[in-house]
């Protein structure tokens, strides 16, 4: 015999000034299985929990029906309160009389009272058809994965390590350091960029507790919070790793020539190569594209060959092939970066046609001391100092119509930071910078910002600039101040764009690999964008750094950190809870169409074969299963099944169906 | 082929030369151009910034009368082209404006009837460029500069090629023999009515394209607009007397020019009406390797 408490929350004023709590209370106390309804103003407060344990025992409720705010913030805790009371603590509904009625029915108070009456019928209705259910237990590998070898994951890596935990660094480039390790200067310090991030790539390729496994691609991600299994390519380094002493020779003898994207195709590398000369692990890779070897061999012939030649200890390898791999994880934190926004969609800018409009990360390059022009700040075209440079900010941010419609956040400091390094370097040099607004609201930032204007003379101007061409060996920059109101032409040497921050351009498929929520512009979805900042919504993937959003350093290091702590949390336990709302299929109602099997986004449903007995023969046939591990209880095979085999615990076609029929019976 | 035709009020006009040529041109290609019965003023410039709804309506009338006859409509001038696309743009974006402009012009138009810049008929259906056969006199050794001026592909959703860097009057001179000099001013606005009503606003406009062309080191600008003709053909002479320069820098129509990559005669496509002496030039084409040069 179903015997129903209803208990109506105020919330203060939240829903008390909008719906008529106690009529609400009223009209279900008469309503069917209902024995006991009150209103009270917190129920969520410790007064109001006890109010509702009191009545379970006074009227030996056994089940209960909260109408208060969102299942998202305080079904957890009435199921608590459910449980202390010695009921199941699924023997209980919320019904959201907050966000799905006061809130959003201000000021029609008669309709919200009767809505929120439907409401909480609704709850009434599926509370009785609501079975006891039990949490299962899985357990935890307890090591994790990082996806991307940036300051990002060096850091999350490091945290994890030093928590005691196995940790695994996952880089698709030949070397672990990321953007970090290509800018120059870093704001508002302006220290050196590489001189505070190689001592943390030391660290990690030396820490007992982490294994770097570079110049590898992440294939596949099965499996679920605690228990992962991460299919991962090595791609062939042809370079036999256990052999090569990192001594270089093979790099200055290889007469092959690719476009150096460390260096922004600024200056050409050899075919075997190490990225940068603090690469970590410190071991060349041979690109197979460039290299005159392998280009040979497709034309038949097999030529070169100076590498393995010259190589002291016989580790060249031209025959290694690619090798797949899987390995077990509890958790995995993604710290894929970012890429930048190429300005050659911008005609006004002349579509990346002009060897001197440069981006940021090109003039980090330009003026680094290891960098193609020995740190000297030059034109790329002609290697003349700049005697004047513009520099245009929001460039791709902003500009939904080219671009993106975000701020990327870091621009306004690098081209601020970038401005003093081209004074320091050369201070006969004058530099303008187009913005549209400042932003700096970070530690130390304004004060930066405005060292920039006052003491280093930087020129502001507030505006779009409209075009750039070619005039001769200059360039003219058209734009507008639009503080003055006027037009303003500068002739410049050299133009630095601020590129946007994107997402990586594979960011979308990696995604879909991990099984982890994107946005429209591609950036990784965290679970809250307040309270869940570096949690996804699939459980044991963690977010870290600019793969989520852009990020400077800063930001970066401390998300880092935070998703450190929460894999070490995951990492801490022994066994996982696991919730009891997933997805059942019945094998006598089953068709074994395999709908359901496309339709699940999370893998956990499978066809296998089942032999049964029919009109006296054995058959055998294929019918669906449900794997409870990976079910995350979405509910998407329950509304694909044509016959309705497929019922997600707790929220059965019954249950559900039992709220239409009360809803309806209002209507009616 | 066969367009509706709407010249506008400047190919009578200041803009004579365009319609001398292209009706020659055309003729030519074999394209029949039929003018619009009882065409009306396309309310460039004045129109629109006086009433949205006239600014879209005196141009619907024009289209609606082409549409009635089942033809697209060729439109040479840059502002009427502007403006007259507009109005198709708008009609075929909303059933209410539709409406409400099939009301005003008391007549249906349904923006079946599509607005078309001549520039890109030439450039786009015809291929005029890959047909090497038609060229009797290719204008080798001529350095042109491309100028579109700033209406006719902008803005995006009326414009036909690149906004920034348009490319279709390069294609075809390239396709004529000449030679197209890179410049940033494809698409600088000449200044327009204001060299007429805000001298100091507008010469300075055109100035500086004048400047400009004059750096390239080509010998002429081409363009397709009858505006921009105006301000660098007929105020150049002023422009130049006022700083002390003498830019004898050409401005042809691209139709003229390729009516003489035709061997056309001068006269029938209006070029010795140019202010700044234009035939000298064209007559040169040639003249080394053949005897038929252009006319004197």
């Amino acid at each position: 015999m179903e015997r129903v408490g209803v208990f109506v929350c105020h919330c203060g004023s939240n829903i008390g000034s909008v719906v008529d709590c106690a009529k609400v209370a009223e009209e279900l106390r008469n309503y069917p299985n209902v024995v006991h309804s009150v209103d009270y103003k917190y129920m969520c407060s410790e007064p109001g929990q006890n109010l509702i344990k009191e009545a379970v025992k006074e009227h030996n409720l056994n089940r209960v029906v909260v109408c208060s705010c969102s299942p998202r913030m305080h079904e957890n805790t009435f199921r608590a309160c459910v449980a202390q009371a010695g009921l199941n603590p699924y023997m209980f509904e919320m019904a959201n009389i907050r966000e799905h009625c006061s809130w959003v029915h201000a000021g029609h108070n008669e309709e919200a009272t009767a809505k929120a009456i439907d409401l909480a019928k609704m709850a009434v209705a599926k509370v009785c058809k609501n079975k006891e259910l039990k949490k299962g237990h899985s357990p935890v590998t307890k090591r994790a994965l990082v996806v991307g070898g940036g300051i990002a994951g060096i850091q999350a890596a490091l945290d994890i390590a030093n928590n005691g935990y196995q940790v695994d660094i996952l880089e698709r480039t030949p070397s672990i350091g990321g953007k970090m390790a290509q800018i120059d200067k870093t704001f508002p310090t302006i220290d050196c960029s590489a001189c505070i991030l190689t001592p943390r790539m030391v660290e990690a390729s030396s820490h007992p507790n982490i294994k770097l496994i570079t110049f590898a691609e992440l294939e596949k991600v099965e499996g679920y919070v605690g228990n992962f299994d991460v299919t991962i390519r090595s791609k062939a380094r042809s370079v036999d790793m256990s052999k090569c002493t990192g001594c270089g020779t093979c790099m200055t003898k290889c007469p092959g020539k690719a476009d150096d994207e460390f260096n922004m195709n600024l200056q050409k590398r050899p075919a075997i190569y190490t990225p940068f000369p603090q690469a970590i692990p410190n071991k060349p890779v041979i690109d197979r594209e460039s290299c005159l070897k392998f280009k040979s061999r497709k034309d038949g012939k097999d030529v070169c060959g100076i590498c393995a030649k010259v190589c002291p200890a016989g580790a060249i390898d031209y025959e290694q092939e690619d090798e797949i791999f899987v390995e077990h994880y509890g958790a995995i934190v993604m710290a894929t970066g970012y890429d930048q926004f190429d300005h050659s969609v911008y005609g006004e800018y002349g579509y990346g046609k002009y060897p001197d409009v440069i981006s940021g990360l090109h003039f980090e390059r330009l003026v680094n001391a290891s960098g193609p022009t020995m740190g000297h700040i030059v034109r790329p075209s002609d290697h003349k100092e700049p005697k004047t440079v513009v520099m245009v900010k929001c460039v791709g941010s902003r500009d939904p119509e080219h671009g993106k419609s975000y701020c990327s956040r870091t621009c306004c400091m690098y081209s601020a930071k970038q401005a003093t390094l081209i004074r320091d370097h050369c201070p006969d040099t004058k530099v303008y910078i187009f913005y549209m607004d400042v932003r700096t609201p970070g530690k130390g930032y304004d004060e930066f910002y405005n060292r920039t204007r006052e003491e280093y003379g930087v020129e502001y101007i507030r505006g779009r600039v409209s075009k750039i061409y070619q005039d001769g060996e200059q360039l003219i920059v058209k734009g507008e101040d639009s503080l003055l109101g006027r037009p303003v032409e500068i002739l410049a040497d050299m133009v630095i764009l601020a590129d946007a921050m994107i997402p990586q351009n594979d960011a979308a498929k990696m995604a879909q690999i991990v099984g982890i929520g994107y946005d429209n512009d591609g950036w990784f979805t965290e679970a809250h964008a307040k309270l869940g900042p570096v949690e996804t919504h699939t459980a044991g993937i963690f977010l870290a750094g600019a793969c989520q959003g852009p990020k400077d350093i800063p930001d970066t290091v401390a998300q880092a950190g935070a998703a450190a702590v929460k894999v070490c949390g995951l990492l801490s336990k022994d066994q996982l809870e696991t919730d009891p709302c997933t997805s059942e299929i019945d094998p006598a109602l089953c068709a074994g169409c395999g709908h359901c099997v496309g339709v699940c986004p999370y893998k956990a449903i499978s066809l296998e074969t089942i032999e049964e007995r029919k009109a006296g023969k054995t058959i055998s046939r294929q019918v669906a299963k449900v794997n409870a591990s990976l079910c995350q209880g979405c509910g998407a095979c329950t509304v694909t099944c044509r016959s309705s085999a497929a019922n997600l615990n707790h929220f059965t076609n019954a249950q559900i169906l039992a709220e239409v029929d009360a809803l309806c019976q209002t209507i009616l | 082929m066969e367009y509706a035709y709407y010249p506008g009020c400047s190919l009578d006009s200041t803009g004579i030369e365009f319609n001398l040529s292209t009706k020659a041109v055309a003729k030519a290609f074999g394209i029949q151009l039929v003018e619009i019965p009882d065409w009306n003023c396309c309310g460039a410039s004045a129109a629109h910034s006086t009433s949205h709804w006239l600014g879209l309506s005196l141009p619907a009338r024009n289209l609606a009368i082409a549409e009635a006859a089942g033809l697209d409509v060729a439109i040479p001038c840059a502002a009427c082209y502007a403006r007259s696309k507009r109005a198709e743009v708008e009609v075929c974006k909303s059933e209410e404006t539709r409406a409400k402009i099939e009301e005003i012009i008391g007549r249906p138009y349904k923006g079946e009837s599509k607005a078309r810049a001549l520039l890109d008929i030439f450039h786009r259906d015809l291929g005029v460029y890959t047909d090497k056969n038609a060229l009797k006199k290719p204008l080798a050794g001529l350095k042109v500069v491309t100028y579109y001026g700033c209406l006719m592909v902008r803005p995006v959703d009326t414009g036909f090629d690149d906004p920034e860097d348009p490319i279709s009057l390069d294609e075809i001179m390239t396709a004529l023999g000449a030679e197209v000099v890179p410049w940033g001013f494809k698409t600088e606005c000449c200044g327009a009515s204001l060299t007429a009503c805000r001298p100091e606003v507008g010469f300075p406009m055109t100035e500086k394209i004048l400047d400009a062309a004059k750096k390239s080191g080509a010998d002429c600008i081409v363009t397709a607009c009858p505006m921009c003709m105006a301000n660098l053909d007929m105020r150049q002479d002023q422009i130049g007397k006022a700083k002390n320069v003498h830019y004898d820098l050409p401005v042809y129509y691209f139709t003229e020019l390729l009516g003489v990559a035709l061997n056309m005669n001068n006269k029938e496509l209006g070029i010795p009406r140019h202010f700044v002496p234009a035939e000298a030039l064209v007559n040169k084409i040639g003249q080394a390797k053949t005897t038929e040069g252009g006319e004197a």
